[in-house]
């Protein structure tokens, strides 16, 4: 097949041959760009090309500088795909955005951090508008979602966090242990593993586990309704979203937070234990016979409160950025991204709070 | 000069979940040609032209695109091969996170070899051709109507003027005048490019308009392929009443 775009400069005039189209002129690309930028002349030969697609039409144009040669030679297809790219105006719009400068970031920053503020206070509202809608027509509570939504939040979540947990108090006493043996303190492990774990360490693990695992999945999912418009449909049907979508979610892990805290806690202080056990000799039995007196009471309950807490803060949030998704892949991914990250960072804050208001609480004066 | 068929199925079956879609299923469609390919919802018409693009295998048989099997492990080849088709997808599928403007420039970019000039003048080439605006390209997928996602998909689909277009139910939402320019529009585009184009269409106007052979997808398998007149003519429960009185109309 002859089919290769050539080119032909004869004195007085330039004669085009072949295939003129996007695909052929590609292994040769600049071969011909460099070749038709000498041509000169203004006697154009077309006549020769078999086909011409719109991309050669506007290489040649650019070549002839955005005018009709004097004398041009050419089929009438060819001629109509030119005749397309010269009526195309001169002056075309430019596609890119403006950019932003630093203080105008800065900004938007902040803007954007009050405007989630505002949405989040806002869903919290309507959370408590709901809750005393459902209270005075219960039939209207969907039991299915809120069960399913403690499963899938709860149940499902129990591998992963008695793993997490377990290494975690593993090693949190083998570090110890190493320590408290070059005091000859060895039996000050029960209280460190007892109020860390129990206390500080259960429910944050557990909300920095819930808030990847199940916040993620929430903003995803919300915000996958939103861009099939499926919230819409349900809208549509008369059905409030937040009360189908949103109350469950939230109601959900606020539920199955506390319980998993005690979960993980409990596998972690096991874990602690074996290996306090295998390096320091401290019987199990002498663990748990001295763990509630090393360990008032009231820091269980401090630990299971956060639970409730952190559990509602990372479903607010991720509900919250799920609902403010915008219709494309982009918004889904940034959203996604920053329910999980402020999460996070909201239980950490509030974690900080626990612990300036309960800090004459449950901590032995020995 | 004996050219290789563009497209070439023999013997293609396919299953989901043990339900047979497509059973010894064979096509076989020439340069130039623009051939629509009909059937009743549910028929595996965009299962078939996802097999054509390679998105989707067989259980058996074997596709050839321009003589090549989509199973040649040459990576290549296989780019430089896909870079021949174009396909516009049933729901538009554009990316949803670039404005208008950059789907249509996306494929013109991954060439790598264009320069921004060259690929703005095509970009808005592209959008007049399928009747937008050059205003338009500014605006995000999610801000478009139903009938322009179709045209920007289409503008997009063409961007690298393949040599074979692939088209589900490209006119199906879109308002009579419009459908009348996209036949125009693809007939031109034929005629200029010598394009090969499969088109998935239930429209009987669009149908008349463009197609220059017919393809009927039933009972799993193709029943009958040839020049719109001669299909028309079989004898088969869904031809008969697919066409039944407005046959006339297609001649
Ligand atoms: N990914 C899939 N998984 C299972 N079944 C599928 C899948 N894609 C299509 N099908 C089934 O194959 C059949 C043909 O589908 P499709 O090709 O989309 O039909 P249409 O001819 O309307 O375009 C349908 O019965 C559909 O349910
Ligand atoms: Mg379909």
């Amino acid at each position: 097949m002859s089919e290769t775009p050539r080119l032909l400069v004869e004195p007085g005039r330039v004669v085009l041959s072949g295939s003129w189209t996007l695909a052929e002129m590609l292994p040769s690309l600049s071969r011909l760009q460099a070749g038709l930028a000498e041509c000169s002349g203004d006697h154009w030969d077309l006549s020769a090309v078999t086909r011409l697609d719109s991309a050669a039409a506007v290489l040649l144009w650019r070549t002839w500088g955005a005018k009709w040669p004097a004398h041009l030679v050419a089929g009438e297809l060819p001629r109509q795909v030119l005749t397309r790219v010269a009526e195309l105006p001169r002056e075309m719009p430019d596609s890119a955005r403006p950019r932003l400068r630093f203080p105008e970031w800065v900004g938007m920053l902040v803007l954007k951090a009050a405007a989630n503020l505002r949405g989040m206070i806002a869903l919290f509202g309507q959370l408590l508008l709901d809750v005393g809608y459902l209270i005075r027509h219960p039939q209207d509570v969907p039991w299915k979602e809120l069960t399913a939504n403690v499963y899938k939040a709860g149940a499902q979540a129990l591998a992963v966090t008695a793993l997490v947990g377990f290494l975690i108090g593993v090693t949190i006493s083998y570090l110890s242990a190493l320590q408290l043996k070059s005091f000859g303190a060895d039996l000050f492990i029960v209280n460190i593993l007892g109020i860390s774990i129990i206390r500080e360490l259960g429910p944050v693990l557990v909300a920095v586990l819930v808030a990847g695992r199940s916040g993620s999945a929430m903003t995803a999912q919300i915000g996958v309704m939103r861009v099939t418009e499926e919230i819409d449909v349900l809208s549509t049907m008369g059905i409030s979203r937040s009360i189908r979508v949103v109350l469950p979610k939230v109601f959900g892990l606020t539920v199955a937070m506390p319980l998993l805290v005690l979960w993980t806690s409990a596998v972690a202080l096991l874990g602690g234990m074996l290996a306090a056990l295998l390096q320091l000799d401290l019987s199990l039995v002498y663990f748990l016979d001295n763990l509630p007196r090393a360990v008032p009471v009231s820091n269980l309950i401090i630990g299971l409160s956060k639970g409730v807490v952190f559990g509602f803060v990372i479903a607010v949030v991720a509900c919250h950025f799920g609902l403010h998704v915008k219709p494309n892949t982009e918004s889904l991914s940034a959203n996604t991204t920053s329910a999980v990250v402020t999460a996070i960072t909201t239980v950490i804050l509030f974690d900080a709070i626990f612990a300036v208001f309960t800090r004459q609480i449950g901590v032995p004066h020995l | 000069m004996s050219q290789p068929p563009v497209i070439e199925l023999q013997n293609v079956c396919t299953s989901f979940r043990g339900k047979a879609v497509h059973k010894d299923l064979s096509l076989r469609v020439e340069e130039g040609q623009i051939v629509g390919l009909l059937g009743g919802s549910g028929s595996g018409k965009t299962t078939l032209l996802r097999e054509i693009l390679g998105l989707l295998k067989p259980s058996s048989g074997s596709v050839r695109l321009f003589g090549t099997d989509l199973n040649d492990p040459d990576v290549i080849l296989q780019r430089n091969l896909r870079r021949r088709l174009g396909m516009l997808f049933q729901h538009g599928a554009l990316f949803s996170a670039l404005s208008v403007f950059d789907n249509i420039a996306f494929p013109l970019r991954e060439l790598r070899c264009l320069d921004a000039d060259w690929i703005r003048r095509l970009v808005h080439l592209k959008l007049a051709m399928v009747g937008l605006d050059a205003t338009h390209g500014k605006l995000m997928p999610a801000e478009l109507s139903g009938g322009m996602v179709k045209r920007v998909a289409l503008a997009r689909a063409l961007a690298l003027e393949p040599e074979l277009l692939l088209l589900d139910e490209p006119t199906a939402g879109l308002d009579p005048d419009r459908s009348q320019n996209f036949v125009e529009l693809v007939g031109d585009l034929q005629r200029e490019l010598g394009l090969t184009v499969v088109m998935v269409t239930h429209d009987l106007n669009t149908l008349a308009g463009l197609a220059s052979h017919v393809a009927v997808l039933a009972d799993q398998h193709i029943i009958a392929f040839g020049p719109k007149a001669e299909v028309m003519t079989v004898d088969h429960p869904f031809v008969t009443g697919f066409f039944g009185a407005d046959r006339r109309k297609l001649l």
